[in-house]
């Protein structure tokens, strides 16, 4: 391993009153790494970043980030990191420029340092044209990439990114993604939490698995894909309720692993082309057949018995 | 490395709000008092004196100037510590966003407070020249009037803030307005000496810091400062503002730092 990590928590636990939002998870970020934690709402995702971000105090267990200690070091730690939050909180009194400056002096930055910086980070979330503009009449994705700009005033190690394309439409969650792979390139550390999968595929050089407080897998997203899921799913769609129940039986004779959801039926399988081949002999006749890739969604499935979108 | 501490950083967005904003608050916190001020310092205030002659020998409007300092330094803290109070921890999250930086939570807190203190300071000056120009401040010794009304501020500002944080919407703000601030307003010795009022409103008003603040600023206004009062207001201001400012970092610790 050599390099010591820049985040590290062993047993960490948040608890709000006797509900224990965080269970004692362990996990550690590397320096230069994209690090995500995936799961679905109250997973407790951002109750973990909010004990990075040293604004949450750690329940039991450790944490430490930057190699200090939250509890001590909380002020210095939060110096040297950017949190781009999951809610907006732009202040709406000002201006996209003045935003950015005023920001940088909760940092205490020397305002000419600032100005300098402000001006290459519009530029580099592609909002130099808005800079005098107030920030309500901006679209979601520009608030966003203003959050990230500011995020960024104080040059930080590291990144932490809670939900960062949350309620974006497509092409302005391209166009973050393509931030945020700059900085990666650049050498900034990224932690962030998400309930999209693409978003983690896309991402996340290693990833942890959340559900329900705890860390239920840990891998880069292929890792976890051959360790936890098949090559292959085929997704059978059907125009009746009991149809699904009823095919059941005859889709456990191929020998795969069947998931029943809400809307579908997948079957987990290495060969995908061949089992919907198979179908028509077996007699089971679905509305619909999507022979696909395994994904995180799957792995996610097959290891909590629910979809992220529940 | 660290130069500007951080409570004045905090204040340094307050400002840069303000020079924004501020036409609006002249309205609120210069021109209501100094209407009031017209009103009754030089309307009301030339019936009275043609009746009934000083109030322990001060002309009308020497005697209410000083008390509509103080009010009007109270309802500007009122104002300040409420609603904006609510936009940072909720409806805009400002405070949130400056608690993710080296800024803390007790930094936030003080900064707003020390922020509505620099606001008073003003409107406390301008309203304070105004009322000397019509002949209200009778001693030099009025300048103190200044400081006399920030800290009068003060004693609202921390506890109503801190108060403030614990909530989670804003149904109790009117309410506080209308059933402390503004019985404090009539009935602190601002428009009639506390000695009018029956018996028992009059020891209750000597808990109420308003009365503690007039009475402070017209000591100063009227130059008539005796050492041994002027000590017990100061107090008793004070120990509004300390009880605050314990109160005022926990609330806030506890509703951005969770």
């Amino acid at each position: 391993m050599g390099v010591p990590p820049l985040i590290e928590g062993h047993r960490l636990t948040k608890r709000f009153g006797s509900f224990v939002a965080v269970d004692g998870i362990e996990f550690h970020v590397q320096p230069g790494e994209a690090f995500g934690f995936l799961g679905p709402n109250g997973a407790g995702k951002s109750s973990t970043m909010r004990m990075i971000g040293c604004v949450s105090p750690v329940s039991s267990g450790e944490l430490r980030v930057l190699g200090m200690d939250p509890a001590v070091d909380g002020a210095r730690i939060r110096a040297r990191i950017g949190v781009a939050p999951q809610e907006d909180n732009l202040d709406t009194e000002l201006t996209v420029w003045n935003n950015l400056l005023i920001y940088g002096r909760y940092f205490d930055l020397p305002r000419a340092v600032i100005r300098e910086r402000a001006d290459e980070l519009l530029t580099f979330v592609q909002l130099r044209d808005r800079r005098d503009d107030r920030v309500d009449p901006l679209s979601g994705g520009m608030k966003r990439r203003l959050i990230v700009a500011r995020a960024l005033i104080n040059q930080p190690e590291l990144l932490l990114l809670d939900e960062p394309t949350t309620g974006l439409d497509p092409q302005a969650r391209h166009l973050l993604w393509d931030r945020l792979y700059s900085l990666k390139r650049q050498g900034v550390t990224l932690v962030l939490t998400t309930h999209y999968m693409d978003e983690a595929e896309q991402l996340c050089d290693r990833l942890v698995i959340m559900d329900r407080g705890r860390i239920v897998a840990e891998g880069s997203p292929r890792e976890l894909i051959q360790r936890h899921s098949t090559r292959d799913v085929v997704e059978l769609r059907f125009e009746t309720a009991e149809a699904p129940h009823s095919a059941l039986p005859r889709l456990a004779e191929t020998g795969e692993r069947v998931e029943v959801l809400n809307d579908r039926v997948l079957v987990y399988t290495g060969d995908g082309d061949a089992v919907a081949g198979a179908l028509d002999g077996n007699g089971v006749q679905p509305a619909s057949v999507l022979v696909r890739r395994s994904t995180l969604e799957d792995v996610f499935l097959t290891l909590t018995g629910r979809t992220l979108e529940d | 490395m660290s130069r500007t501490p951080a409570v004045l950083r905090v204040v340094e967005r307050e400002a840069r709000v303000f020079r924004r904003l501020w036409r609006g608050s002249v309205y609120s916190s210069f021109l209501t008092p100094v209407l009031f001020l017209a009103a009754m310092g030089v309307g009301l205030g030339g019936l009275i004196d043609e009746r009934n002659g000083a109030i322990g020998g001060l002309d009308y409007l020497t005697f209410v100037a000083p008390g509509l300092l103080a009010a009007s330094a109270m309802q500007t803290a009122a104002g300040e510590s409420l609603w904006p109070v609510m936009a940072g921890t909720k409806w805009v999250r400002t405070f949130h966003a400056m608690v993710a930086t080296p800024v803390g939570a007790s930094d936030v807190y003080g900064g707003f407070i020390v922020w509505t203190a620099v606001r008073v300071a003003m409107s406390a000056s301008a309203f304070l020249a105004v009322a000397a120009l019509l002949g209200g401040v009778p001693s030099l010794w009025g300048i103190l009037a200044v400081p006399a009304a920030v800290l009068c501020a003060a004693a609202f500002a921390a506890p109503l803030a801190a108060f403030a944080a614990t909530q989670d919407t804003d149904v109790t703000f009117p309410l506080i307005l209308r059933l402390a601030i503004v019985p404090l307003f009539l009935f602190s010795g601002t428009f009639f000496p506390v000695s009018e009022l029956p018996a028992g409103l009059r020891a209750a008003s000597a808990v109420s810091p308003l009365w503690h603040g007039v009475e402070l600023c017209r000591a100063a206004t009227t130059g008539s400062v005796h050492l041994g009062a002027a000590i017990f207001h100061v107090a008793a201001l004070t120990g509004c503002v300390a009880a605050g400012w314990w109160w005022g970092t926990r609330t806030f610790t506890r509703k951005l730092a969770q």
